[in-house]
Formats: structure tokens, sequence, C-alpha cells
């Protein structure tokens, strides 16, 4: 078993697809660094820390990024969005079999503020014009930082988002929140707190993310698999159908829970009968005990 | 500007934009067509309901009136930081918001998107910036967060920054930064209805940000960057 966690971006990305199948697309040794942290005094990275290239899952052409959480919260700068956005329309021009995206990162990064959130807006457009060329985008969040800020969005424009229970997926992180209302808003030392609204199985339970798998890089490599081969036959493309039918689960989850203020009160509401064991469950034991329990899946 | 005399400018043909709960939503004319109006006003965060109310008028502009344009009104301070929305999945929300406006697009709804006041990260994002091309107003106040915030949070001495800013569209908050940087893609000024009237024209499909950014020197790297790993070019980016 390989830690998904404690994992960096390349070793993640390798071994994620098929063994010696990676080959990464302006990597490090071309020295493409952002233009901008060096007047800050800010060390660059030589790959902006961002991992992209092609290789392939189980035999199949795929293209993927990942990010690396080691240099500044796997942030996006100008660099390092328009690696995605290359590799998002390469994806289109190679008519690969799926993109998939290891994100972790805090959002935009603040030290280039302007030209990381054009970067994030321009990432969500390019990932939803590669599933209008009917080419699946899949997301995988199971790193130490997250994903957060208009990561979390563009996670939400993917196919399908694949977490892990530590993975967290949100979009203002509790720090930032705790800062503006106060540590009685949302205490971001509570860790358990922290884990049962933003981690995966939370996630999981409200419908935005597809599984929650263990820690594995092996579990991820599979999950990514099964998530690519059910696009084999169902369209990528985003259309109003799906607008509609998520519209629909969004206005439900305001009304079933807007008045809300802990999640387990949700997870009980969705029908689980011992919502504090689901913290301690182990990730094949969690998707027995919630089967068929998820919002918009109960029987 | 206050929302009803920047409608007064923008369609002096009539309009019946109504406010509710800081969301704008109304039809108006330029020209010889009718255009659908969202927004919102007072410099609101968007939380998960305005996120869900403007997603229903673009689902509802799709589906009763197939064509029409759209166009968002933008004065926000971000996405609301509050504890209920991110356990209710605030960036699922906004992320619906976004696909809503992109999936118009598709539908052949042009959309223009014009920031009249303020506009913040998380709430510019799903917005304007998804918008065919998005304008903004002389005065508009665009930024991810203030100066004094980001001194904080980057641990850059905050009169380095403010010293940077003046010369570096990168860091300093304004309509004129996002302009060198191809986010906004015109100013605005004078007769509001011809500049709307003249976008609605230009208005296509395609993200031309990174290209304007380029041209006007505010984002030097993205393009040749995109274009190099896309193998269009085999000049490595610097």
């Amino acid at each position: 078993m390989i830690s998904y966690l404690e994992a960096n971006a390349r070793q993640r990305i390798h071994t994620l697809l098929d063994a010696s199948s990676f080959e990464e697309f302006l990597p490090p040794s071309l020295l493409v660094v952002s233009p901008h942290l060096a007047q800050l005094d800010t060390p660059a990275s030589f790959d902006d820390g961002i991992v992209i290239g092609r290789g392939s899952l189980h035999g199949h052409k795929v293209l993927a990024a990942a990010q690396e959480g080691g240099f500044m919260g796997g942030a996006v700068g100008e660099v390092h969005g328009a690696k995605l956005v290359g590799l998002l329309k390469r994806a289109v021009t190679e008519g690969v079999a799926g993109v998939i995206l290891l994100l972790e990162t805090g959002g935009v990064r603040l030290h280039e503020a302007n030209a990381g959130l054009i970067a994030v807006s321009e990432v969500m457009r390019a990932v939803l014009d590669t599933r209008a060329a009917n080419i699946p985008v899949i997301v995988l969040v199971g790193g130490a930082n997250g994903c957060f800020g208009g990561m979390g969005i563009v996670a939400c424009c993917a196919n399908e988002i694949l977490m892990s229970e530590e993975g967290r997926l949100a979009m203002s992180g509790p720090e930032v929140i705790e800062t503006t209302h106060g540590v009685e808003e949302f205490d971001s030392r509570d860790r358990a707190l922290v884990w049962r609204t933003t981690g995966g199985k939370h996630r999981y339970l409200l419908g935005d993310c597809s599984a929650v798998l263990p820690d594995d890089i092996a579990a991820f490599r599979q999950a990514a698999l099964d998530a690519l081969m059910r696009y084999q036959k169902a369209p990528a493309e985003l259309t109003l159908e799906d607008l509609e039918a998520e519209h629909s689960l969004l206005s439900h989850r305001l009304q079933d829970f807007g008045n809300f203020s802990e999640p387990m009160d949700i997870w009980s509401r969705l029908g689980v009968t011992k919502p504090e064991t689901l913290p301690m469950l182990e990730a094949q034991a969690f998707m027995q005990e919630v089967a068929g329990k998820r919002a918009g899946e109960q029987q | 500007m206050k929302w009803q005399t920047l409608a007064s400018q923008l369609f002096p043909q009539g309009h019946d934009i109504v406010e509710h709960d800081y969301f704008l939503r109304g039809s108006a004319r330029v020209g010889e067509q009718t255009v659908a109006v969202i927004g919102t006003t007072g410099h609101t965060p968007i939380g998960v309901e305005i996120a869900l109310a403007q997603a229903n008028a673009i689902l509802d502009t799709m589906r009763n009136f197939p064509g029409r344009p759209l166009i968002i009104l933008v004065d926000t301070q971000g996405q609301r930081l509050r504890y209920r929305d991110e356990m209710l999945g605030i960036n699922r929300y906004m992320a619906h918001l976004g696909k809503c406006i992109d999936v118009a697009r598709r539908r052949g709804h042009k959309v223009i998107g014009l920031v009249y006041d303020q506009a913040l990260s998380g709430g510019f994002i799903t917005s304007g910036l998804m918008a065919d091309a998005c304008y903004a107003l002389p005065e508009a106040e665009i930024r991810v967060m203030g100066l004094a915030a980001m001194a904080r949070i980057t641990k850059v001495p905050l009169e380095r920054l403010t010293e940077l800013a003046l010369a570096n569209p990168v860091f300093a908050p304004g309509a004129e930064n996002y302009l060198n940087m191809g986010g906004v893609e015109a100013i605005w000024q004078g007769d509001l209805e011809s500049c709307l009237a003249r976008a609605l024209q230009q208005a296509d499909s395609l993200d031309h940000r990174s290209a304007r950014g380029l041209e006007r020197g505010g984002r030097k790297m993205s393009l040749p960057v995109t274009r190099f790993v896309l193998g269009e070019s085999d000049v490595l980016p610097t």
C-alpha cells in the first residue's frame, strides 16, 4: 500500500498511471517558472507546483495533472493555471480517453492574485470545453492541503470527484472563516469538526463526490479506471438535463438541511442510525454502512 | 453606482429589473432585442441562496427564452464566509451557477458580464468571469483580497506590496489591472447603451483572455505556456 496522502505529486501521478507510461510536458528541466514570485523574494519552483503530462491507465490513453501541495500549498498562479489549460485543450486535440486531475490546492496563489483568479476561471472554462468534446474529466482529492477556493469550484465542474476520507473539499478554509467571523463560527483547530464538515465522507453523503476511498494510491487508480469506464458508454458532456438534476439536488439540500448547523444531524436525517460512528469507519465499511442513504438516493 | 442608475443608463428603452434580497432579475430592451438580466447588488456576499437564485434565473431563460442574451451585473464582496455555507457545499452551488452560464453559452445565448461596483474572488469567478466577455465601469473595484490581508498571508511587508502594486497589475485591485491581464475585455465609458450593444455584437464563445493578457502585457506567460503544452509552439515561454 502506498499512501496517497503522504506521496508527492510526481509519486502520485507515476503510481496512479501504468508503470513507466507517464511522459511529462514542460518538465522542471525546462525551467519555466512563475514570472511574479522573484520580485516578492519568494522562491520559485521549476514546475510552478504542478506536474502535467500523458500516460495510460490500464492501457487507456489519458492526460493527467497533479498539483504539488508542498509548493505554496498547490496554489494556482499564472504558469500553473496555464499548464492546466494547455493540458485540457490538448486532451481535445489528442482525443484521449479522459483527463485525470489530482488536485491538492488552497486555490488562487495570493502572490499573483489577479493572474491566479483569471487563470482559475480559464481552467473552469477549459474543463467544460473538454467535457463538451465528450472527454471525461475525473478529479482526485486526497492530499493534506485538500481542495479549496476556486479549485473547489473547478472540481465540481468535472464529471466525477473521487476522495479519500482524509481529502477535504470546500470553498473557504476554516482558518479564513475563523479569522473573519471568530472561533465561535468555525473552530479551525477542531480537527474532527473540520473533517466532518469538509471531508470525503460528508461530501459523499451530500452527493458531491462519487466515492470515498482508502488512503492508498492503488485504490485511487482502480476508482479512476472505473470512473473512466463509465464514460465509455455514457456521454461526458454537461447538458441542460444534468443541470436541472443538479439544481433539484441543490434546492432540496438547502430545503432539507439549510437550518442545520451540524453535519451529523444531516447524516441522521439521511437515515444513518449512528452518525457519531461514521468518522471512525474505514472507507469500505463506511461505503457499506451508508449504501442507499446518500442525498438523492434514499429509498 | 446604484443599480437603478446603471439600469436606466444601460437600458434607456426600458427594463423591468427588480431587486429581491440583493438579487437582481428582469428583462430589458437593447436595440431590437430583449435581453435577460441577472445580478447582485449592495456588495452582497454570494452565499448558497443567491448562487442558486441566479442559477435558477439562467435555467429559466434557457427553458423559456432559448437564445435570449444574458447580461450579468456584478457587485459582490465575494463568497460568503460562513460555516453553514461550507457545510452545505458552497463550492458546488457556485460551480452550478458557473456551469449554467457555460451551458447557456453553448446553447447559443450570448453572455455579457459587467462589473459596475465591486467584484471579489469567488463571487466573480462564477459570474462575470464565466461570461463570453466581462466588462467594467471605470470606478469598479476588482480584486482577490485587499493588500493588507494579502501582506498578512504572503508575509510580504505591506509597504513592499503597495510599492509593487503601483507598477505591477498582478497585485493591485482595480478594473485597469484586470484589463491589462485580459480578465476584463474593456472599460466602458460614456454611452453605456451603445457599449452594451457593441459588446453583444462582438461576443463569441471563445475564451480570449490569455491572448488579451499577452497583447496588453499584463499576463505574458499564460498564452505561451498553454501553446507550448498544446504543441502549437516550440518557443520556450520566458
